[in-house]
C-alpha cells in the first residue's frame, strides 16, 4: 500500500496499464524481438535522459543536448569525409561534448547566467556549427562496423546501443544513488546556498554535471549516427523536448532536489510502450506527442488532488 | 542624476543596434537602404508581437514555450474560416484569432496560476497538445495563398505612408503600436505594475494586497491573445499554413526577450527591449545572408553566440552598476555622518 502512495509506484501501475492495454490490442507485442526494437528507435533519447535526470535534479536544465547530439554526429560525419578514421572521429567528437558541457557550465557555474538562457543560447549555437560543418548534406557511408554497431545484435540480438543504456543507468544509479557525488547533487539542488555553507563547491560540481551532459549526448549523437547510417543538419532536432519531459514525468522535481533516476527509467517505459502501443493502432507522431504531453499534465497534477479533503468532509458529517 | 537601469539598458541596445548596422554597412555593398528597414520591419511585425507575449510572461516569474504552438493554430484556424467565407469582415478576423490564441493562453494560465503546475511543465506539455490539436484541425491539409481573399494576401504589402523609399507597412505599423501601448500600460498602469510586483516578489506582493495568482493568469491569457495576433499576421505573410507553421517561435521568443534585457527570473523588462531584441535577432539573421565572407550556414552559430554574449556583458555589467551605486551611497552616508 505504500509502495502504491509513492510515485514510483504510480508510475508502475501506469505502465502495467498500458502494457495490458497494448498486449491486449496486439499480441505481438510483448516479443523480444518487438520489446528490443522499441527502446533501439529511441535509444538515443533514453540515454541523454539519464544524464538530464542529474541536470534537473540539480535545479538546472539543459536545452542544448539535443543540439549537441546533431553537433556530435555532423562532426562524425565531417571528420569521416576529411580522412580522419571513424574511430579516431568518435574520439574527437566525444571531446567535442566535453568541450560544449564545459562551455555551458563555465557560463551557469563561473558568470552566473541561468542555465535555461545559457544553454537556450547553445542550443540555437550548437545546431548551428552542426549546420556549418554539413551545410544542406548528407553524409553517409560509414565503415561496415559503424553501421552494424548501430544497428545490429552485439550480444545475440542485443544491440550495442541497448548494453551501453544498461551499463549507464547501472554507472549512473550507483553515482546518484549511493556516493558523495550524488548526495551532493541532491543537496544542491536542494538550497544552492545552504550547500555554499556547508562548504561544497557547487560551482565545480554543476560544472562536471553539465560536461557530463555533453558527453553523453554527443555519444548518443555517435550513437544516432551509426544507427540511422547518415547525418544531416537537423539531426536530433527537438530532442530535448522529449528528454526533458521523460525525466519530468519521472517524478523530478523542475525546482530540483527530488527525483531518482528509477524514476526516470519507469517514465522511459511509460513513453515508449505508450508510443508503441498508439502506433499500432495508427496514431501518428504529433498526436502521440500531444498525448505524452498530456500525461505530463496530469502527472504533476494528480498528486496535487487531496482525496482525504474531497472524502474527509463526508465522513466527518456522519 | 541617475537613469534608471532600464532606461540605460535600452540606450545601449539602440548603440549596439547602430554598431551592428555600421559594422554590416562596411562589409556589404549596397546594404544601408530602404529596402533594408521594409525588408526587416516585415518579419519584425511577427516577432515583435511574440517578444512582447514572451515578455508579459516572463515579468511574472513564468515561461511559455507554447507560444509557436499557438501562432501555428490560430493561423490555421483562422486560415480556415476566411477561405470558407471570404467575405468576413478583416476586424472579426483579427478578433476571432486573438479570441482563439487568448483560449489557449487561458488553459495555461488556469494550470499555472490555479492549480499551481510550474510554467515550464505546463507549456512544455501544451506546446505538444496545442499542436496536436492543429493536426487533428487540419487534417494532415495544409492552407495554400490561392484559398485566401486578395485583401489579406495584399495585407503584409500594404503601404501607409513612404519616407524616401522607406515604406511604413500596416503590419509593421499595428505590431509596433501594439508593443508600444503594451510598453505604456506596463510602466504607467496600476494593474499592469502588479506584473512587475509579483514577478519581483510573489509573496510580498500577496502581502500587499496584490492578487498574484489572476495576475499570472491574466499574463498567459494576454501572451495567448497577442500570439493569436502574431497568428494572423503569419497567416497573412507567408499564405501558406502547415501542420509546422510556427515551430521553433516559443525559442526565438525567448531569445528576443532576453537579449532586449528581460530578467529571466521576472520582475524585471519592458516591452520596448523585447521589440529591440526582435529587430537585433532579426537584423543579424537576415544580414548574414547577404555577407558574402561568410557561409549562410553561419547564421544559427552566431546567432546563439550574440544570445550569449548579449546576457552575459548585460549581467556582468549590471553587477558593475548596483556595486558602484552601493559604494556611492556609503560615500554619500560617511560624509553626511561627518559634521
Amino acid at each position: 500500500m505504500k509502495l502504491l502512495q509513492s510515485w514510483e509506484g504510480f508510475l508502475i501501475c501506469a505502465l502495467a496499464l498500458i502494457i495490458a492495454v497494448n498486449v491486449t490490442l496486439a499480441p505481438e507485442f510483448l516479443t523480444f524481438a518487438n520489446q528490443i526494437n522499441l527502446f533501439q528507435l529511441s535509444i538515443e533519447k533514453i540515454i541523454v535522459a539519464l544524464v538530464m535526470t542529474f541536470v534537473i535534479i540539480n535545479a538546472e536544465i539543459d536545452l542544448s543536448v539535443g543540439s549537441m547530439m546533431g553537433l556530435s554526429a555532423c562532426a562524425f560525419g565531417w571528420l569521416f569525409q576529411q580522412g580522419v578514421p571513424a574511430a579516431a572521429a568518435m574520439a574527437i567528437c566525444l571531446g567535442i561534448g566535453l568541450l560544449g558541457g564545459l562551455f555551458n557550465g563555465y557560463f551557469v557555474a563561473r558568470i552566473g547566467l541561468p542555465s535555461l538562457v545559457v544553454t537556450l543560447a547553445t542550443l540555437i549555437g550548437f545546431r548551428g556549427l552542426a549546420r556549418v560543418l554539413v551545410e544542406d548534406r548528407g553524409i553517409g557511408d560509414f565503415p561496415q562496423w559503424v553501421d552494424n554497431l548501430g544497428q545490429k545484435g552485439l550480444i545475440g540480438t542485443v544491440p550495442f546501443g541497448l548494453i551501453a543504456f544498461a551499463v549507464l543507468f547501472s554507472g549512473l544509479y550507483v553515482l546518484l544513488q549511493r556516493t558523495g557525488f550524488g548526495r551532493k547533487t541532491y543537496v544542491i539542488g536542494t538550497n544552492r546556498d545552504v550547500a555554499d555553507y556547508a562548504g561544497i563547491d557547487t560551482g565545480r560540481h554543476k560544472i562536471i554535471i553539465f560536461t557530463m551532459s555533453g558527453v553523453v549526448s554527443a555519444f548518443a549523437g555517435l550513437l544516432f549516427a551509426a544507427r540511422v547510417g547518415a547525418v544531416r543538419g537537423d539531426v536530433a532536432n527537438g530532442f530535448e523536448l522529449d528528454i526533458i519531459t521523460m525525466v519530468l514525468l519521472g517524478g523530478v522535481s523542475v525546482f530540483g532536489g527530488t527525483g531518482s533516476l528509477f524514476g526516470t527509467l519507469m517514465a522511459i517505459l511509460i513513453v515508449l510502450n505508450l508510443r508503441n502501443g498508439m502506433a499500432l493502432v495508427n496514431i501518428t507522431g504529433h498526436i502521440q506527442t500531444g498525448v505524452v504531453g498530456l500525461l505530463l499534465i496530469g502527472s504533476v497534477l494528480v498528486p496535487r488532488i487531496d482525496l482525504a479533503r474531497i472524502f474527509g468532509r463526508k465522513a466527518g458529517e456522519t | 542624476m541617475n537613469i534608471a537601469p532600464q532606461t540605460l539598458r535600452i540606450i545601449a541596445l539602440l548603440v549596439v543596434l547602430a554598431l551592428v548596422t555600421a559594422f554590416f554597412a562596411s562589409v556589404i555593398p549596397n546594404y544601408f537602404n530602404a529596402r533594408l528597414f521594409n525588408r526587416i520591419s516585415s518579419s519584425v511585425a511577427i516577432m515583435a508581437l511574440i517578444a512582447t507575449a514572451q515578455t508579459l510572461v516572463i515579468l511574472t516569474r513564468s515561461i511559455d514555450l507554447s507560444l509557436g504552438s499557438i501562432v501555428g493554430f490560430t493561423a490555421f484556424a483562422t486560415g480556415s474560416i476566411v477561405s470558407g467565407h471570404p467575405a468576413a469582415q478583416p476586424l472579426v478576423l483579427v478578433g476571432y484569432a486573438m479570441l482563439v490564441g487568448a483560449g489557449f493562453g487561458l488553459i495555461n494560465g488556469a494550470l499555472v496560476a490555479y492549480a499551481k503546475v510550474p510554467s515550464i511543465i505546463v507549456t512544455l506539455a501544451t506546446m505538444a497538445i496545442f499542436r496536436s490539436f492543429l493536426v487533428e484541425y487540419s487534417d494532415a491539409k495544409s492552407i495554400t495563398a490561392a484559398q485566401l481573399p486578395p485583401w489579406l494576401v495584399d495585407f503584409p504589402n500594404l503601404v501607409l505612408f513612404e519616407v524616401g523609399g522607406v515604406e511604413f507597412r500596416a503590419a509593421f505599423m499595428a505590431a509596433v503600436t501594439v508593443v508600444l501601448l503594451v510598453h505604456i500600460a506596463l510602466s504607467r498602469l496600476r494593474p499592469a505594475r502588479q506584473f512587475y510586483a509579483v514577478g519581483s516578489n510573489p509573496e510580498a506582493a500577496e502581502m500587499a494586497g496584490i492578487n498574484s495568482k489572476r495576475t499570472v493568469f491574466v499574463a498567459f491569457v494576454l501572451a495567448g491573445a497577442l500570439a493569436g495576433l502574431a497568428g494572423f499576421m503569419f497567416l497573412a505573410r507567408f499564405g501558406t499554413i502547415t501542420v509546422v507553421a510556427g515551430l521553433g517561435f516559443e525559442f526565438k521568443s525567448v531569445a528576443a526577450a532576453v537579449v532586449g534585457g528581460v530578467n529571466i527570473f521576472g520582475g524585471s523588462g519592458t516591452a520596448f527591449g523585447a521589440l529591440i531584441g526582435a529587430v537585433m535577432i532579426d537584423l543579424i539573421d537576415t544580414s548574414l545572408v547577404r555577407w558574402d565572407l561568410v557561409s549562410e550556414f553561419w547564421r544559427e552559430a552566431v546567432l546563439g553566440a550574440l544570445i550569449l554574449t548579449a546576457v552575459a556583458v548585460d549581467a556582468i555589467l549590471m553587477r558593475r552598476l548596483v556595486a558602484l551605486r552601493v559604494r556611492r551611497e556609503k560615500e554619500r552616508n560617511t560624509k553626511g555622518a561627518k559634521p
